[in-house]
């Protein structure tokens, strides 16, 4: 590919890009079955030291059921599972160089939060004051100094969250899991927390291994995402390429808002895919690394935020990546409005606008005659 | 609105208050009585709790009673929490409706039929009845209502507080006994308690399972009462319900503490303190 996506690149760390990188966890053919339900079908995943890796998908998709195998609730059906080199399967989770942050935090009621954060130090038999050095630097690190002698019940949502986050990471495990780690919190304090879980994985240098139904949280912290669907992998990549170049409709419409068409392929003589779409008397063209074979099927997509809204044709269109319709709706956000706008067809496409100055001078309104357009590297034609 | 209580409201509590306590206010009032005879009235006097003390027989009784009540309270609490356990984790194992069954068996079958099949397994096995077969018949059926207790427990359990620990290096029985167990202790306790009671007061079941020399206080009453009610036993059941509500009240201020303070600090916590 000779055009780069555009996203926030970190520092060229992609090892995942290096054929000679050894990976930190590996799933090797992993299936698991409860009785007659397959959570996870023969799945095979590569995840690298220091990397922050997110499973996304919805409940049921067997993201949290793939985390469990490597903290040792579960075995797999059939398959392998390799921390660090070495098959971790009917090893059970107290000797697993893992930790694990819970989505009910499951801190212990009964102890204060010294007591919590030093539990799994106990366990290893380290000495009192060796305990209680790391159990400082601990709350110190999450900020939690003054409310190491409360109980849990004591503390609010965000306090018992870190609190559970010092705990799993006491123990300075090989790989943190954390299950949907922000979903008890409220919107604001998510986004903070968002920042300083990287910041945190970036200082540790630790490997983070993440499961979330949240595609924003999952684009936020993660170095690379795997969006999962009936216990398959979909789509492994960075945020920027899931969002970006899609794999498929799944990944499209579930990251993001997307409009998608569906037409046929025809034949071009260069680097272009020309899609036509019958039904709205538009073909698409489009560059991109995916090229359906002439007379296919295919599926295209484009974000809404890369889709033009004029009132007027666009020049030099004729019938491709335009398309003429009338507004339906429109959603004013502050920052910026969101049109829907019914096709010929009837099929309503998203557009939105940044408003960038706060007065316009013909404001487009409801029941418009509008013009809807892109450039051939807006959208990207689907594999499936 | 509301002007006080109403006629309804007025009635159920003094028929309630008369049917709980006049009985208990009238025995306790007797256990003061002067005279001998215990349905007239003589005038105050301590001296039925002074011949209690001098009665040796039945402060024998009664100290037969307590070992028996603390040994089958404790022996039960442990084996109940333990079908308790098993019968809410592990939902499928052969027999486990013929398990569940035989723990809640003793809460519905009669007394009787409890401690005359008890009384046949000892006199088949040649177990000779006195002090020790009275205490393993308690354990018998004071235990499933310890199950019964930490079973409801159990079942509101958050398991992921165990899988927490696992996975933070804690093996399973370490486990049980640093993070279960101390969060199930105020049902095990309220399990013993149970139990202590319940065998303190039992009468068919010991009857039926002691032998020479094994008198405990509830057969020592009866055996008495037969043969005439003396204020004496108007003491002694004074003395027992001073216990029992002395300990019930001090129950339940402490927990009514506990929960104001749980209250207080909830809400310190909501406000960001």
């Amino acid at each position: 590919m000779s055009k780069q996506a555009i996203g926030p690149i970190r520092r060229s760390f992609a090892p995942w890009d290096d054929p000679a990188a050894k990976p930190l966890i590996e799933y090797r053919g992993v299936t698991k079955r409860f009785g007659d339900f397959v959570a996870v079908e023969n799945l095979d995943l590569k995840i690298y030291t220091r990397e922050f890796f997110a499973l996304l998908g919805p409940s049921g998709c067997g993201k949290t059921t793939l985390m469990r195998m490597l903290a040792g609730f579960e075995d797999p059906t059939q398959g392998d599972v390799i921390l660090d080199g070495k098959s971790v399967v009917g090893v059970p989770p107290y000797r697993r160089p893992v930790n694990m942050m819970f989505q009910s935090y499951a801190l212990f009621p009964h102890m204060n939060v010294e007591q919590n954060i030093g539990f799994g130090l106990k366990q290893d038999g380290m000495s009192k004051a060796d305990i209680a050095v790391r159990v400082a630097e601990m709350l110190k690190l999450v900020k939690l100094e003054p409310f190491a002698k409360r109980k849990p019940h004591q503390l609010s949502g965000g306090q018992r969250q870190r609190v559970a986050l010092a705990r799993s990471l006491a123990k300075r495990p090989k790989v943190l899991l954390l299950d949907e780690p922000l979903g008890a919190l409220d919107k604001k304090l998510r986004q903070e927390t968002q920042f300083e879980l990287m910041d945190l994985q970036q200082e540790l240098g630790m490997t983070f291994l993440v499961v979330t139904h949240d595609q924003e949280e999952a684009m936020t912290v993660a170095d690379r995402i795997a969006v999962m669907d009936k216990g398959k992998i979909i789509q492994v990549a960075t945020p920027s390429e899931i969002y970006e170049q899609p794999n498929s409709r799944y990944v499209a419409s579930f990251i993001g808002d997307v409009n998608m068409f569906e037409g046929k392929t025809v034949p071009t003589a260069d680097g272009i895919t020309r899609i036509e779409c019958g039904a709205l008397g538009m073909a698409i063209e489009s560059e991109g690394s995916h090229k359906p074979a002439a007379g296919e099927a295919a599926w295209f997509a484009v974000r809404p935020e890369k889709v033009r809204l004029t009132s007027d044709a666009p020049p030099d269109a004729a019938g491709v990546n335009a398309v003429p319709g009338e507004v339906w709706d429109i959603a004013y956000l502050g920052d910026m409005s969101i049109f829907h706008v019914k096709l010929a067809n009837g099929q309503v496409m998203t557009a939105t606008r940044a408003n960038i100055s706060r007065i316009v001078d013909k404001p487009i309104g409801w029941d418009d005659k509008v013009w809807l357009s892109w450039d051939r590297n807006a959208g990207v034609v689907l594999q499936g | 609105m509301n002007k006080g209580p109403s006629w309804f409201n007025l009635t159920s509590i003094t028929l309630g208050m008369a049917f709980l306590y006049l009985p208990i206010v009238l025995l306790v009032i007797y256990s003061f009585n002067a005279g001998r005879n215990v349905a007239i009235w003589e005038g105050w006097s301590t001296k039925w709790y002074f011949a209690l003390w001098q009665d040796q027989q039945m402060l024998d009784a009664a100290w037969v009673t307590i070992r028996v009540g603390l040994l089958s309270a404790s022996v039960a609490t442990i084996l109940g929490t333990m079908a308790a356990i098993t019968l809410v984790r592990h939902s499928r194992f052969f027999g486990r409706s013929l398990f569940s069954g035989m723990v809640s068996a003793p809460l519905v079958l009669p007394e009787v039929i409890l401690g005359l099949s008890l009384l046949l397994l000892f006199v088949s096995i040649g177990f000779d009845r006195g002090f020790w077969t009275m205490t393993i018949a308690h354990i018998t059926f004071t235990m499933c209502y310890v199950a019964v207790v930490v079973q409801s427990r159990l079942v509101s359990f958050d398991r992921t507080l165990e899988e927490a620990a696992l996975d933070l290096g804690c093996p399973p029985l370490r486990t049980f006994f640093s993070i279960t167990l101390p969060l199930i202790l105020p049902a095990v306790i309220s399990g013993w308690m149970l139990a202590f009671t319940l065998s303190l007061d039992d009468l068919v079941i010991a009857s039926f399972t002691t032998g020479p020399g094994a008198t405990t206080l509830p057969i020592k009453i009866y055996s008495q009462v037969r043969l005439g009610v003396s204020p004496q036993i108007n003491a002694i059941c004074t003395i027992i319900i001073a216990v029992v509500s002395v300990g019930a009240i001090v129950a339940s201020l402490q927990l009514k503490r506990a929960e104001t303070e749980r209250r207080r600090a909830e809400q310190m916590a909501a406000a960001g303190r």
